[in-house]
């Protein structure tokens, strides 16, 4: 059908980059995703006057391109003598890019429980944190849950760019094959057939949750 | 005059009117009564032509509103229409609401066009509003701003569909002394409402509705104080 | 503390070179909108149009450009073509390649725009006398407008920072690109990176605030 110079091995070569896109993905997330917890609890509950420092430190994240804050992330730990690998610094500065979206999400969420519903659980008896943990978590998260989907496959797009701290991925993978094979639209179809395969039917899953979870259902 | 002879309509395999006859003279008030889904919104949409009907006629004036060769955009500039909900065009002030039809429709001139405008909107009562954005006001308001933005194209027959419903008990008195001013005018109109006062106080006659089919027409006297057919009067007796 | 001396003053001697390429980065991103835009129009129309291929083109293009990475788009652009003997310069390469993603999100961003404007809203515009051309030029339109306005600025943002990737296809002229020549040149990296991260920043705030400016004057209701 294709006359290809493309083997298994190569192709087993793409499915190890789609591999280490999935594991930074994967720590970006858990990670991004604790400390977006921790933030935008933090934020909601001290108000927006005195997360205002907090809040411009997200903001900042969310609007320095990527790459640069790849760059700056590596440039620092080379400064700082930790010795940190491509994978270290790669998960790092991707957690901290995550947490920064997630932190909004998470606000967001929490501010869409009705002050009403968080007055009832605490007329009942409920300490702060009962009322987090079995009024506001389970509400909120209902709320979130889609556009933390949409971050996540997010965060799956843009870590093609640790490539360019030497990290192997799926998109970086994809580039060492055109180089050798000199194939690009053949083997950059695979790729982009990989990534779609691997967000597409996430991206329905979470547009189905929207719909289905609207507030006038 | 309006003329509606034997109209069928079906949305799939609800049939929502069963044949309706029913002749509105010039100058003549005619307010349709009946429980939900009887039928009575329905008709109206369809005398202006928003609706296409399955069977029937209806004329206005001699020209056949269903008829492929009739321009309907035309025809809607004679035959006002106002909505249980007013659909104020929400990014336009009161004054632009009403101005922009004659504008754009009628080919008036701007200056032309807000005379008309402050006309209208003065004489319901929004003097005061012109440079007020709709949602800035009650329903009860933006329902008069409705009206004066039907009126504005001085068309020589009203629809009005259930233009109280969806307001507050505080703002109906208003919308209904707007509806009476017009009626006292000499306006043709046609009006579904559930306002059974309003309905005897205003109209010359009645018609009540039930599934489709007109069960009863006559004046406000013999509708109201002597029903003949039963459903009327089991209505009667469930909205008093 | 970290036994390494800052040498701020290299990257600001550089700073006016650098604000050119912050010029570059802008052209590509406003460039890459008007493009995008004018696609979006163009697939929103397809998707009305009933037609099952024009729709099909549409879909296809929307879930390709918002479920591929934004570089692997450039890529495409960049390397891809190049088996139709279409060799694109790494300024046209990232031109297109942001182009094709805002215009897959912007026709979302359309559709969702239309969708939450009712069909009364029309409604009341035909029974006005209007056509159905008009009710959509006069009614529907500038609420869209509305509507669409904010997730469309959200873009334009993104489209600053996706400029950034210019310099991973080659590209030496936009602030990434002309950061990462200073860079090799001086192996100043942190100081070139952290001054071109505050261009970025301010850059990405003055569009913010630009178009809220911009959108509290003429959306006024």
């Amino acid at each position: 059908m294709f006359d290809t110079a493309l083997t298994w091995n190569d192709l087993a070569f793409l499915a190890q980059g789609a591999g280490m896109t999935l594991a930074v993905t994967a720590v970006a997330v858990t990670a991004g995703t604790v400390l977006g917890i921790l933030f935008g609890v933090i934020r909601f509950q001290i108000g927006p006057y005195w997360s205002a420092p907090l809040t411009l430190l997200l903001d900042v994240f969310r609007s320095v391109p990527l790459l640069i804050q790849l760059v700056l992330g590596n440039a620092f730990q080379s400064i700082a003598k930790l010795g940190w690998g491509a994978f270290t610094t790669s998960g790092v500065v991707l957690s901290l890019y995550t947490a920064a979206f997630c932190a909004e999400i998470v606000r967001g969420g929490i501010s869409s429980v009705p002050v009403t519903t968080r007055r009832a659980a605490r007329s009942l008896g409920m300490t702060w944190w009962q009322d987090m943990r079995y009024i506001v978590a389970p509400l909120a998260t209902r709320v979130s849950l889609p556009s933390w989907i949409g971050l996540t496959l997010g965060v799956m797009k843009d870590s093609a760019l640790v490539l360019w701290l030497g990290l192997v991925e799926l998109l970086r993978a994809s580039q060492i094959l055109v180089t050798r094979l000199q194939e690009p639209l053949f083997i950059l179809l695979i790729c982009g057939a990989i990534y779609f395969l691997l967000s597409f039917p996430v991206a329905r899953l979470g547009g189905y949750l929207e719909k289905r979870w609207s507030p006038n259902d | 005059m309006i003329e509606i002879e034997n109209v069928r309509k079906s949305f799939s395999s609800l049939e929502v009117l069963k044949g309706i006859d029913l002749t509105v003279e010039k100058g003549e008030v005619v307010t349709i009564i009946g429980g939900s889904g009887s039928g009575k919104s329905t008709l109206l949409t369809c005398i202006n032509g928003l609706e296409p009907i399955d069977s029937g006629r209806i004329v206005i004036d001699g020209t056949d509103v269903h008829a492929k060769s009739t321009d309907l955009n035309r025809l809607r500039r004679k035959v006002g229409i106002v909505f249980q909900q007013w659909n104020a065009f929400p990014h336009l002030t009161v004054l632009e609401n009403v101005m922009l039809a004659p504008r754009k429709v009628l080919g008036l001139s701007k200056d032309k066009a807000e005379e008309i405008a402050v006309k209208q909107l003065t004489h319901v009562g929004l003097g005061e509003k012109l440079k007020v954005y709709p949602n800035r006001m009650s329903g009860g308001q933006q329902q008069r701003m409705a009206i004066a933005r039907a009126l504005a194209m001085s068309p020589e027959y009203m629809l009005f569909d259930e233009v109280t419903s969806a307001l507050d008990p505080m703002l109906v008195g208003e919308v209904l002394d707007t509806l009476k001013m017009l009626a006292e005018e000499g306006m043709t109109m046609i009006c579904v409402t559930h306002e059974m006062t309003f309905a005897r106080d205003v109209s010359d006659r009645v018609a009540f509705f039930h599934q489709g089919i007109m069960a009863e027409i006559g004046t406000p006297d013999q509708i109201f104080a002597s029903p003949q057919n039963p459903e009327t009067q089991k209505f009667l007796a469930s909205v008093r | 503390m970290f036994n390494y001396t800052f040498h701020w003053n290299q990257a600001l001697r550089a700073l006016p070179q650098m604000l050119d390429g912050a010029v570059v980065t802008l052209q590509v991103a406003v460039l890459s909108m008007v493009i995008g835009v004018a696609c979006a129009i163009a697939l929103t129309v397809f998707r009305l149009s009933g037609s099952r291929i024009l729709g099909g083109i549409a879909a296809t293009w929307v879930e390709v450009a918002r479920n591929t990475p934004a570089l692997f788009q450039i890529y495409m652009a960049h390397f891809g073509l190049g088996n139709f003997g279409i060799h694109l310069s790494p300024y046209t390469a990232l031109l297109v390649g942001i182009a094709f993603n805002n215009a897959g999100y912007l026709a979302e961003n359309f559709r969702g725009a239309l969708k939450a404007i009712p069909d009364t809203q029309t409604r009341a515009g035909r029974s006005l006398g209007m056509t159905s051309l008009q009710a959509f030029r006069l009614i529907v339109l500038p609420q869209m407008l509305r509507v669409a306005f904010l997730p469309a600025t959200n873009q334009m943002v993104w489209a600053i920072l996706m400029t950034s990737l210019g310099v991973t296809v080659g590209m030496n002229t936009d602030l990434a690109g002309i950061t990462q020549e200073l860079n090799a040149r001086s192996f100043r990296t942190f100081e070139f990176f952290a001054l071109a991260a505050v261009i970025y920043y301010l850059i990405a705030k003055a569009v913010t605030l630009a178009a809220r400016g911009f959108a509290w004057r003429m959306f006024r209701y």
